[in-house]
């Protein structure tokens, strides 16, 4: 599925299926949200920052959702927060990714004993990516967004626009779960 | 001013919500700003986004195996809560630390003040519109992170100290590391200085804004820069000296009302960057006279400390650090507090945001350097 | 330390015009106010010159299931004199209630704040008393020790699935009879109610 490039007399050119091409251009603006909840928000600012750049691979931080593709969930999440999640991801556009980063979001991590914090990111939003660390290199944190990327190189877009795919991650609070802010 | 907070039939109030999701609210943290067109009548925090419960889980911890959750009370100045759990274990427990621990611990903290005002600073600019100036700080900052990983292992979380010492001597080679980072990194404060500091724009969005007099930063129980800002002179480190602190020779930079009058942004924003160039100082002389010698004192392995409370503070980035432990005698503690600086500088935006204009809320909470795991614990 | 805070126990109490239980175990010494002269204390604390306790540092909640109270602990501090004071008061721990000092130092508005969202204390006179750190909907006090947690909130099950369900609660020395676990869960909540502790913490 992935476009051959190809040289040509007036400039380069690209053969492929539309759904390639189209997930070639989605796949490097990958835009993720800035937000971060706790302590690997820190690194999420320092993956963003000059020695991890990025930038390079086309991944610029918004700060809006709705010019969101990822969304990141760098840190810890408590209850409280988690209605707030998910508003902010129902406020995203599809195609939407969520990478779940650190322990805390995978499954709560350190603080499995609290009565505050949710245990892990995939109790009330659908997980792409796991990146497992307290807190993450920012190195590992690129990797997963690279990741991403790969998912959506293989994604059969089209189909899933003209809504004859499913998408294998289910949705675990799909209709309610949020709230509208106070 | 005034006459606008009056409200009149025709002038109604609107109220807008900022956060917990917002760039410049450093981390999940909401207010609800109640507004009159440009002016702002108040605005009420809501704090609470990040609670996770650590003073619950200590309760259910040994005293040594809550040292890594410590690391999370403040995710950037992880070397003073660090420091301040140990020293209140060690008070109950009546241990003396090897003096070479003490120098050590001094260091890393030092070490750690100036990463976390390296933060603070940096999203002080980007938040007034410079973003230039986070960036130089941020690739300071990964100086820094090197050298911490260099020593504990982790770039963030260090859980360095132990109840009764460190964990880990630190190499000479690491020594002249640390050296070649000062070198390099004195200059850099100066270089700042220059950059942003005095910026024209920057003295006009942070002199005369939001002053905190002395009274109420007092009343409000505002600790640390935000205190000496308002003209107070105190710093835990020179008054009520613990540690290595009463070898070392330093100055306590308090609030002048350079660009406006004293307590304002601007004496705030000054006032870290002074404190760098002091933690800079304080790290030369302890390179210049470290001990050699033991790094931890003989504690036993599950410590039990008699019966009884204690409340033990260190002077943290954002003021005085201070945990309140109780215990029953048994291996876990029984209750823990943490007193943070920055829940009791949260609590005075209310009182000061009244007739602000809405744009310098983002710079009362920067400069305020409140951070939300702090708060919410 | 110990002898400085006897003294400034002494004059506190010599204002107060009551004897003040002054006790000394390992770390610091602390007063015990009586709850009803709390606001009188506080106020002296902070206005007599000899003492001028201008800054509070904090002010908390000890939960002492065991003795039936809930303790109220506030560290005072003065920046003149550049001494510092530990008062305990007990509450009562069915029905904690105690006069509110923010009007002595507006910082006291957010630690009372605290204490209440945590263990449930009712500070009268507090401007702004509603829950600080967890949402308005939540049910029970958490830093009570016989604090139970509930099974899911707003739909976010509080474990996760395929792990076992973390011992949290209680923490009494002397823990209640206890019926078998599973039972309790599957009874609807309300209605014949077991009398454990689970819920004198939620009704609270």
């Amino acid at each position: 599925m992935t476009p051959t490039i190809e040289r040509g007399p007036e400039g380069g050119f690209a053969v492929g299926p539309i759904d390639g091409l189209l997930n070639l251009a989605r796949k490097h603006s990958l835009w993720y949200l800035l937000f971060g909840t706790a302590c690997c928000a820190i690194e999420l600012m320092q993956t963003g920052g000059p020695r991890t750049d990025t930038d390079r691979f086309g991944m610029v931080f918004r700060s809006t959702p709705r010019q969101a593709d990822v969304l990141v969930l760098a840190g810890t999440i408590s209850y409280k927060m988690a209605s707030r999640i998910r508003l902010l991801y129902d406020q995203m556009a599809e195609p939407k990714y969520v990478i779940a980063m650190g322990s805390c979001a995978n499954t709560g991590g350190l603080f499995q004993e609290s009565y505050a914090v949710v245990k892990g990111g995939d109790l009330f939003l659908p997980v792409d990516v796991y990146i497992p660390g307290c807190p993450p290199r920012p190195e590992s944190l690129c990797e997963g967004l690279m990741l991403i990327q790969q998912k959506i190189e293989r994604e059969p877009w089209l189909k899933k626009a003209w809504g004859k795919y499913k998408s294998d991650k289910p949705d675990p609070m799909p209709t309610e779960g949020c709230e509208p802010l106070r | 001013m005034t006459e606008v907070l009056q409200s009149t039939p025709d002038r109604e109030e609107l109220i807008l919500n900022m956060g917990p999701h917002h760039p410049s609210t450093h981390g999940v943290l909401r207010f609800i700003v109640h507004t009159d067109g440009e002016i702002m009548r108040k605005a009420v925090p809501d704090v609470g986004y990040l609670h996770r419960g650590l003073e619950k889980i200590a309760e259910l911890q040994t005293y040594p195996g809550y040292m890594p959750f410590t690391d999370r009370i403040n995710y950037l100045e992880v070397m003073f809560t660090n420091m301040a759990y140990a020293t209140a274990v060690e008070k109950l427990l009546g241990t003396e630390v090897p003096p070479r621990a003490e120098v050590l611990r001094v260091l890393v903290c030092e070490l750690n003040r100036i990463a976390s005002h390296q933060i603070t600073l940096g999203c002080i600019t980007m938040d007034l519109g410079a973003f230039t100036p986070f960036v130089h700080l941020l690739r300071e900052r990964e100086r820094i992170n090197d050298l911490m990983e260099a020593l504990c292992g982790n770039r963030l979380t260090f859980n360095y100290m132990r109840i009764g010492g460190v964990s880990q001597d630190v190499p000479d080679e690491w020594l002249k590391q640390l050296e070649a980072f000062l070198d390099h990194f004195e200059p850099v404060i100066d270089e700042f200085d220059s950059l942003i500091s005095y910026n024209e724009i920057l003295i006009k969005r942070m002199g005369e804004v939001a002053v905190i007099c002395a009274e109420d930063a007092v009343g409000f129980g505002l600790v640390g820069p935000n205190l000496r800002a308002s003209g107070v002179d105190w710093d835990v480190r020179r008054d009520l000296p613990y540690g290595a602190y009463p070898q070392m020779d330093f100055q306590v930079p308090v609030g002048m009302g350079e660009k406006g009058t004293v307590g304002d942004c601007f004496d705030r924003f000054i006032i870290r960057v002074e404190e760098m160039r002091q933690s800079c100082k304080i790290l030369r002389q302890c390179l210049a006279n470290l001990p050699e010698g033991d790094i931890k004192a003989k504690v036993p392995k599950m410590p039990r400390p008699p019966k009884g409370e204690v409340y033990s503070c260190v002077e943290g980035a954002r003021g005085e650090l201070g945990v309140y432990l109780i215990s029953d005698g048994t291996p876990k503690p029984y209750r823990l507090k943490w007193r943070t600086g920055s829940f009791a500088g949260l609590s005075i935006i209310e009182h000061i945001s009244r007739g602000l204009m809405i744009a310098d809320l983002v710079a009362v909470i920067a400069t305020l350097d409140v951070i939300a795991p702090e708060m919410d614990r | 330390m110990t002898t400085a805070s006897k003294e400034i126990c002494k004059k506190l109490a010599d204002k107060l015009g009551v004897v003040l239980d002054f006790r000394e175990e390992a770390g610091d010494p602390w007063a015990l106010i009586p709850a009803e002269r709390w606001k009188q204390a506080c106020l002296t604390a902070r206005d007599e010159p000899e003492l001028s306790f201008n800054f509070l540092r904090s002010l908390c909640g000890v939960d002492r299931p065991d003795d039936g109270v809930i303790e109220v602990v506030a560290h005072l501090f003065s920046y003149q004199h550049r001494h510092a004071l530990v008062i305990h008061t007990n509450t009562d721990r069915s029905a904690s209630r105690l006069e509110s000092v923010s009007s002595v130092w507006p910082a006291a508005i957010w630690h009372e704040r605290e204490t209440f969202d945590l263990f449930g204390v009712d500070f009268t006179g507090n401007p702004d008393l509603r829950r600080i750190l967890l949402p308005e909907d939540w049910v029970g006090h958490p830093l009570l020790k016989d604090y139970e947690e509930p099974d899911s909130y707003r739909g976010i099950p509080t474990t996760r699935p395929g792990y076992e369900k973390k011992k949290f609660g209680p923490q009494l020395k002397k823990p209640a009879p206890k019926k078998p676990a599973p039972k309790v869960e599957k009874k609807p909540e309300g209605g014949e109610a077991p009398k454990g502790t689970a819920g004198s913490a939620e009704q609270k």
